[in-house]
């Protein structure tokens, strides 16, 4: 590493530098909110800046302090990295756009605190996407959780209080599992970073290596929402809705998966899966999730809770993807990211200004709301179209990978599991649109549809969904990231299985 | 056996004395004996360090002037430390009398009572 | 001057002691001044101390100019002069916190608090540097006479409580010189060196297995170590606020590095020594759990704190019981980190208490309003207790769990993680408490609850900044100080 480029660092920093502005001007709202669309963009300017060093195959990283013998605070914006870190920075400022408006009209208080918190979780996001060892990944990881905790207890009422405990309680214990991981994989492999294809194999035995594995994917199993690991996610909906779209449709959740795929394929390996049948048991239980948390979501008449389990569903993709360990199983996992991100934060906007306008949170009650929202439904039929995997929206692509990659991996199973989800996701998200549009309100009610700083942001993520669908390269350039991650990966892997390691 | 008894006669009543004083530090009730108690367990432990510092045939660790310059002869004398040591002791043990008193005066004065139960009781009120 | 540094760690918050009562007579500011001026001519001394130990090796300082093993010794090495660096600096930083309590009393009472505070300095400095057996005692006993008076010196509970531990501290001292008899009439001499070196003629006779549990015990029971910690969170919650910081940060660690000084550097290559550790380590895995679940149970915020040091001592006696390089290394720089972060919560505590005249977990309902620089110094000082990074506590936790794994000692550390978990319940239920519940809304509380006074909120906020420092800078201390504090040979 000859030249240190601290421009990761510098877009991390930046928003904890905006949290901290943001704390000081407490009484000025107007002044907050500069310092979040300020921090937002220039954070978005510089992850974007790094994308063409990136694609070139340059090395963009700089180490820091040594925290432990051999292991620095290292960061590096490698392939898998930039992906996420692309979709937490332009989320981060779409999202600011959308929270003013939602904060505002619906008089939320304490927003200082929220807009703080928000600016640290993004930086910790960030952290967690450009973490080039386990220790930084951890470091940042655990610092996503604290920081999110009280924009889950935000509304300060029982149940917020209730739902901030649960999530405690599950994150901090799944942390404590990962430390343990971590400290083992330290103890076999000591001060060895993020390498694709894995370097663990060979280090120790059959036993140890999966224990390991099984803690490591606990640890981030309860952010990436695998079942039975998952109930912390629906009891966090208590948040206001930019903290559930943002943080638990993308960036915590993201994290989990983000971590997932990092411990199998740049900790472990696909061979090292593979010899001990790891890979099938984790297809299975991302399976297993995907098929249940569809039926569990058809079951919830609340929209967000619908949501929630529709995304405990969506993330299993992702790590069945990383389980499969092909290359389009890999690059569709990786882009699924990206695609479910939009998709699904767009689906929350649109449940968070369907709230703000008219209080509904029960989807019977949003009969006939479609012809007074045409905006705000419109933008939820793609997303829900989106997730289905209909063609011409960006959840296609990454579904279409996917199914290639169950079959180049030799398992037509899961490509089967992957059929009947998107049917089920036209089962629960097709209702509510239906009988948005074409059903018949109760009352007849004199909503309009939301105010511009609600509806602009939604309509901006659709019409994004809608254009990576078609051009997936568009704007930054992200499925050519995820090939390009993916190739990386298996040639390494291959490539150890040539050296006959 | 009895030669062991009465030859260490001294460790065995500074043992007896340590048992005393723990057995009433730790249960007797009222504050006044647990004070009396502790003072007796220092004594045990000075009469264990004196007991070390015994010879057979020694005398008193002084050197007498006017008998002519002779070297004194170390075996002559019984073992001078431990007196030293114990001089300290009795000292520490006085001041942490001291202050036990002191405590006790103010708490006597507040409550009324030195009995432990009643005073942990009326504590927690 | 600076030939003489070793006794003058001791010599010169002796000599101030003295001199406080009188001066602060005749004006109340001098006399704050004159024991800031003293702590910080020890601490001084300890740094000039470490400097030279870093570089040469060990000092050998002889009192008096007598040779060891007739005259006293103090023995000055990185890991003491370290402990003296440590704890001369929270001193310092408990002085400047003092002060708004100080000016509220009358000059006699101020000054003689300052002269006992000099006093339990003394004491704990001439423990740590001192390298002659029944020198410690004398200096354990000085610090605990300061100690007792510090803490009688609140409510009528404190006095009480005080008392208790008064009794309690007594039998461990005299354990303790009891073991040191038995020492001494086995090798002849109260040199720490020196019964090292004569320890292999001994080491097997029952006498010595005496002297060795007697001195466990005693050095355990000032430790406050599971099961003989009742005297610590009676005594810790009735403390006054202005010594509860001090002494909860410094005063069980010191009985610890004592028990760590004698049991490894003097008498370890004794086979009771191995089996004593074995117990302590036993004891101080039920002592992290015992005080993390009492914690958990308590609503007044220091009784939770104390039972929090319980367990948290457990850790570092663990460490050393475990022995491994990693454990050593994680229980020297949890002592280090500890004492930062328990002062820091302490003082924070007081600072409430001060505030609001109690200390309930009641109190601490939407304080964060109110107070928002002492509860942010609050929450990293938690997360640090909780250990989670980047903050000071992991680091140690990380050690700790390093040297448990190594020596296959499952359970030990599950209790370390069950640990960390059981901290989070009830650090959080206090952060919960201040930032989330809404806050009593009368006019009388408007006037108590305001944030600290600089003078107290400064030390406050320097401890949660070293504790973010701490972590980050972990290997700098570990690296330059900490490595240099174990004790050669193998393990």
């Amino acid at each position: 590493m000859l030249h240190p480029d601290h421009r990761p660092l510098m877009a991390i920093l930046v928003s904890l530098l905006a949290a901290g502005a943001i704390l000081l001007s407490g009484k000025r709202p107007n002044w907050r909110e500069t310092w979040s669309f300020l921090a937002a963009g220039i954070k978005f300017v510089l992850v974007l800046s790094l994308l063409p060093h990136v694609l070139a195959g340059q090395v963009v990283e700089a180490a820091y302090v040594e925290l432990l013998p051999g292991l620095a605070l290292h960061l590096r914006a490698d392939l898998f990295g930039l992906i996420f870190a692309l979709l937490a920075s332009s989320l981060w400022l779409i999202t600011t756009l959308y929270s003013v408006g939602y904060m505002r009209h619906g008089h939320y208080r304490h927003q200082t605190g929220y807009f703080a918190c928000f600016a640290v979780c993004v930086s910790a996001a960030l952290g967690i996407a450009f973490a080039a060892n386990l220790i930084t990944f951890f470091l940042f990881y655990e610092i996503l959780t604290l920081a999110t905790y009280p924009l889950v207890a935000h509304d300060r009422d029982a149940d917020a209080i209730f739902g901030g405990r649960k999530y405690l309680a599950y994150t901090l214990s799944a942390g404590q599992l990962l430390l343990i991981a971590i400290l083992g994989i330290y103890l076999i492999a000591p001060g060895v970073g993020f390498q694709p294809g894995g370097f663990l194999s060979g280090k120790a035995s059959t036993g140890v290596i999966a224990l390991l594995l099984v803690l490591s994917i606990a640890g981030v199993g309860v952010k990436a929402a695998i079942m039975p690991l998952h109930s912390w996610l629906p009891a966090a909906m208590v948040a206001p809705t930019p903290v559930s779209a943002l943080l638990h449709a993308v960036a915590v959740v993201k994290a989990g998966t983000f971590g997932c795929v990092r411990i199998v394929h740049y900790v472990f390996g696909m061979d090292l899966l593979r010899s001990m049948h790891a890979d099938v048991v984790l297809a299975i239980a991302a399976s297993a999730t995907i098929l249940a948390a569809s039926l569990r979501a058809l079951g919830e008449q609340n929209l967000k809770r619908r949501l929630a389990y529709s995304t405990v569903s969506q993330l299993s993709y992702i790590v069945l993807g990383a389980a499969m360990g092909s290359s389009a199983a890999l690059a569709g996992a990786m882009f699924h990211i990206v695609a479910h991100g939009f998709m699904k934060i767009t689906l929350f906007f649109c449940a968070g200004a369907i709230y703000i306008q008219t209080h509904k949170v029960e989807i019977p009650d949003l009969a006939g709301l479609g012809r007074q929202m045409p905006i705000t439904f419109g933008a939820f039929t793609v997303g829900a179209l989106g997730l289905a995997g209909t063609p011409l929206c960006i959840g296609f692509v990454s579904k279409w990978n996917l199914g290639l990659g169950a079959l180049q991996a030799g398992h037509p199973l899961f490509l089967g599991v992957l059929i009947v989800s998107g049917l089920l996701n036209f089962a629960y998200f097709f209702p509510i649109v239906y009988s948005a549009f074409f059903g018949n309100s109760e009352q007849p009610s004199p909503y309009r549809e939301a105010p511009a700083s609600l509806w602009v942001p939604l309509a901006l993520t659709a019409l994004i969904s809608i254009v990576l669908g078609v051009y997936p390269n568009a704007g930054a350039g992200m499925y050519e990231l995820a090939w390009q991650a993916a190739t990386s990966i298996l040639n390494n892997t291959t490539s150890q299985l040539a050296a006959g390691k | 056996m009895m030669s062991d008894i009465l030859g260490h006669l001294n460790y065995w009543l500074a043992t007896l004395l340590l048992l005393i004083g723990l057995h009433g530090m730790l249960i007797r009730p009222n504050l006044v004996k647990k004070l009396m108690a502790m003072n007796v367990m220092q004594v045990a432990v000075i009469m264990f360090f004196i007991s070390l510092a015994v010879k057979t045939g020694g005398t008193a660790p002084i050197e007498l002037h006017g008998d002519g310059h002779t070297t004194p002869h170390a075996a002559a004398y019984i073992n001078p430390l431990p007196h030293a040591l114990m001089l300290t002791a009795i000292v520490v043990g006085v001041s942490t009398t001291g202050v036990a008193l002191a405590l006790l005066i103010r708490i006597y004065r507040y409550y009324g009572t030195l009995e432990e139960p009643e005073l942990l009781q009326r504590m927690q009120e | 001057m600076t030939a003489h540094a070793p006794v003058l760690i001791v010599v010169i918050p002796l000599a101030i002691a003295v001199l406080v009562p009188l001066v602060s007579l005749r004006s109340d500011q001098w006399a704050r001044s004159l024991v800031l001026l003293a702590l910080l001519g020890a601490m001084t001394c300890a740094a000039i101390a470490l400097a030279q130990t870093l570089s040469t090796g060990p000092w050998h300082y002889h009192l008096g100019g007598w040779e060891p093993p007739w005259g006293i010794e103090y023995v000055l090495d990185p890991l003491s002069s370290g402990m003296a660096l440590l704890i001369s600096a929270v001193a310092i930083l408990v002085a400047i916190y003092a002060g708004p309590h100080l000016s509220g009393w009358a000059a006699s009472r101020s000054g003689l608090f300052s002269s006992l505070f000099l006093l339990l300095n003394t004491g704990l400095l001439g423990m740590v540097v001192t390298g002659d057996f029944f020198n410690l005692y004398v200096f354990l006993e000085i610090s605990s006479l300061a100690a007792y008076a510090l803490l009688a010196s609140g409510t009528i509970q404190a006095t009480v409580a005080t008392f208790r531990y008064l009794i309690i501290g007594t039998i461990a001292a005299t354990f303790y010189l009891l073991g040191v008899g038995y020492l001494y009439a086995l090798t002849g001499t109260l040199n720490m060196a020196d019964v090292a070196a004569r320890l292999p003629a001994v080491a097997d006779s029952s006498p010595f297995i005496v002297a060795v549990i007697f001195i466990a015990v005693g050095l355990s029971i000032k430790a406050a170590l599971f099961p003989m910690h009742g005297w610590l969170p009676d005594a810790y919650a009735y403390a006054p606020p202005t010594v509860i910081g001090f002494i909860s940060a410094v005063m069980a660690k010191v009985s610890v590095y004592a028990l760590f000084r004698v049991l490894y550097f003097i008498l370890r290559p004794a086979e009771i020594v191995e089996q004593t550790l074995t117990v302590l380590s036993w004891a101080a895995a039920i002592a992290i759990l015992a005080g993390s679940l009492l914690a958990v149970a308590q609503r007044d915020i220091r009784r939770m704190l104390a039972y929090s040091s319980v367990g948290q001592m457990g850790y570092i006696m663990l460490g050393f019981a475990l022995g491994t390089r990693a454990a050593l290394i994680g229980a020297l720089l949890h002592m280090l980190n500890h004492a930062i972060m328990k002062g820091c919560l302490f003082l924070a505590a007081g600072g409430v208490q001060w505030r609001t005249g109690s200390c309930n977990l009641d109190d601490f309902a939407g304080i964060s309003r109110h107070m928002p620089l002492t509860m942010a110094a609050v929450v990293v000082a938690a997360i640090s207790m909780i250990g989670l990074p980047p903050t000071a506590g992991f680091f140690s936790k990380w050690y700790l769990v390093t040297g448990a794994i190594q020596v296959h000692a499952w359970v030990f550390v599950a209790v370390l993680i069950g640990s960390s978990l059981l901290s989070a319940v009830y650090f959080f239920r206090v952060i919960e408490w201040a930032y989330l519940r809404a806050p009593e809304c009368s006019a009388t509380s408007a006037i108590r609850h305001q944030e600290l006074p600089v003078q107290m909120l400064m030390p406050i906020l320097l401890l949660a900044t070293s504790i973010l420092l701490l972590g980050l800078f972990n290997q700098t201390v570990i690296s330059h100080v900490i490595q240099y504090a174990l004790p050669q040979g193998g393990f």
